[in-house]
């Protein structure tokens, strides 16, 4: 990857009596989630980032310019292109919600011109508009964090960090957020650095993924990649699944269908009526997908694709976590399916093999164009 | 209203321009030191603001003592007096105002303090990563956000100054028209057993206390009722 596409990021050092040594290359567009238990140093990587803590050994290079080097080199926060999103909101609680939004905003209109974000589009992304002349102490959970964000967005960042930025909330405001996340990922060409101790977060959000576990990074890659590497606690997590890009390729409104290619195969997905050629998320779990030898016969199971056995992993003594790759030349998507040792041997199945992929069930996220 | 005589209305007038004086000057001085105090991690700064705190502490006659020598003909204030041919600070209404600022000056840096400190980090980090730089910060978000501090350090500063008695009479001698203010006053007119005027300048620092006092609370109930 050229320097000038990626976030760059490798900080080492203690703080108090916790050891961060954690460093990351990531691409400077999407979502790049930094999950992990609680804990773990994902705060704190963050905060490293937009230069709220300072560790003398880090290096911090964000689309190509040095916010931090070995050898010194350390640009103080307020002069980073950075936006960031807390745990609670922080909304200044004695400025209105416009004066919220604008305190960031460039205040020349020369760079409010040349502003990629402005404040009507955020104002409207975010369904903040009949808020803005409220004090941030009238606003529920809810509204002060899409308050937050677009506070953040309208300081024109070049990269976006947001710490958890759902945890405080509580679940139905969670559901409340979460499309606007989806919105701001979809619409606006903004990389993001986006912590969560939450899989379904990440699974809904996170195009690449950053791996941390006692202050170390333990895996980094595309989403899909580390949740089928089975070196990883991903793959073996009890609710293990992967999430696939799907593009629509066909619908079938008799029957609300929709049929979504996606590497080495195509799914077909009970869901909402959308347009052909859009894409979708699309979340298969290890537990709904079983592994055949010959091709079915008559089968309720509509989901029916050739692969080919990548590698095993026993998991809990007598479960096997399986990858395998779409396609007959495996050379497609990858998908997990967990089965009983027993299966396993009775099958005869081993790694190179090829097999038949059912999937029982497959999930659409909301995603890319359902709302707005 | 009865007219007074100007023995009454001279030491009112000089009590309100002194304490008028004092309080700008300390929410001046005091502010950028109860900022250091508040967010500073420097290794004496519990030994400066206990200096800071000690006029609180020490009786009034023995700051008034110090004072008299440090603005004395051979202390640091006869220095000073000496620019514009004067010989002393002792004595003067000057003296007066430099001695309370220093008396009154931890009734004004504490709240103040303890304003900023309630801050916390988190509203100047989220001003950091909004682009703005220490000293916009400073202005746009810490000063607003502790003006309830400032507010009842100002009137506490205020008060003190008015109440002042101890250290006054030490370095201002109680001089008519130049360093006499009520609390003085008040003491002198007892002394010549003139009851009558005594009483109104006392019952006038009662009425201006208790109208102090409330008005803090009002201010404060209003300040709390705003944020909540």
């Amino acid at each position: 990857m050229n320097q000038d596409e990626t976030i760059q990021a490798t900080f080492k050092g203690s703080l108090g009596k916790f050891s961060l040594d954690a460093g990351f290359t990531a691409p400077a567009k999407g979502v790049t989630a930094l999950f992990g238990p609680s804990g773990c140093g994902k705060t704190t990587v963050l905060r490293c980032i937009a230069g709220l803590q300072r560790l003398a050994d880090g290096l911090c290079v964000v689309g190509g310019d040095v916010w931090q080097d070995r050898n010194g080199a350390f640009l103080p926060t307020y002069q980073r292109p950075l936006g960031y999103v807390f745990q609670e909101a922080s909304l200044f609680p004695h400025l209105s919600v416009r004066r919220n939004l604008m305190f960031g905003a460039p205040r020349r209109d020369g760079d409010a011109g040349r502003g990629r974000i402005a404040f009507d589009e955020v104002v409207e992304l975010l369904g903040v508009t009949a808020l803005l002349n409220r004090s941030p102490a009238k606003l529920s959970g809810g509204e002060r964090q899409r308050v937050a964000i677009g506070r953040a967005l309208l300081s024109q960042p070049k990269l976006l960090l947001m710490d958890e930025p759902l945890s405080a909330l509580d679940r139905a405001t969670k559901d409340e957020i979460m499309p606007f996340l989806e919105r701001l990922r979809d619409r606006l060409a903004l990389p993001i650095v986006y912590i969560t101790h939450s899989i379904a977060e990440v699974e809904r959000l996170a195009d690449h993924i950053v791996l941390m576990e006692k202050g170390r990074v333990i895996g980094a890659g595309p989403l899909e990649d580390l949740q089928s590497d089975p070196a990883l606690p991903l793959a073996v997590a009890r609710d293990a699944a992967v999430s696939l890009d799907g593009v629509i390729e066909a619908r079938d409104d008799r029957y609300g269908l929709l049929t979504l290619s996606v590497r080495g195969g195509s799914l077909t997905v009970p869901a909402a009526p959308a347009a052909v050629g859009e894409h979708r998320r699309i979340r298969v779990i290890a537990g709904d997908v079983s592994l055949a030898r010959e091709p079915p016969g008559l089968s309720s199971i509509l989901n029916v694709l050739p692969a080919r056995i990548v590698s095993m992993k026993p998991v809990d003594g007598n479960e096997i976590v399986v990858v395998v790759a779409l396609g007959v030349d495996g050379a497609g998507a990858r998908l997990l399916s967990r089965l009983t040792r027993k299966s396993w041997e009775l099958l005869g199945l081993a790694e190179g093999l090829g097999v038949h992929a059912q999937v029982k069930a497959v999930a659409l996220a909301p995603g890319r164009g359902d709302f707005g | 209203m009865p007219s007074f005589p100007p023995e009454i209305w001279v030491p009112i007038r000089l009590t309100i321009e002194l304490a008028t004086i004092t309080t700008l000057s300390l929410l001046i001085v005091a502010t950028p030191l109860a900022w250091w105090l508040a967010r500073s991690r420097a290794w004496f700064k519990e030994a400066a603001a206990a200096i800071v705190s000690l006029p609180m502490v020490l009786p009034p006659t023995v700051l008034g003592f110090y004072l008299l020598i440090a603005l004395g003909p051979d202390g640091p204030g006869g220095a000073i007096a000496g620019l514009w041919g004067a010989r002393t600070l002792a004595f003067t209404f000057t003296g007066l105002v430099i001695g309370s600022i220093i008396s009154s000056m931890p009734f004004v840096v504490q709240p103040i303090r303890n304003a900023f400190a309630a801050i916390g980090d988190r509203p100047l980090e989220v001003a950091a990563t909004l682009r703005a730089s220490p000293r916009r910060a400073f202005w746009t978000v810490a000063l607003p956000l502790a003006s309830p501090g400032l507010l009842t350090g100002a009137v506490l500063g205020f008060a003190h100054t008015v109440g002042e008695f101890g250290v006054i009479l030490m370095i201002g001698g109680n001089i008519p028209g130049r360093t006499r203010v009520m609390s003085t006053a008040i003491f002198d007119f007892v002394e010549t057993m003139r009851w009558r005027e005594a009483n109104i300048l006392a019952g006038g620092m009662v009425a201006f206390a208790f109208a102090v006092i409330l008005s803090m609370i009002l201010l404060e109930k209003r300040f709390a009722r705003a944020r909540a």
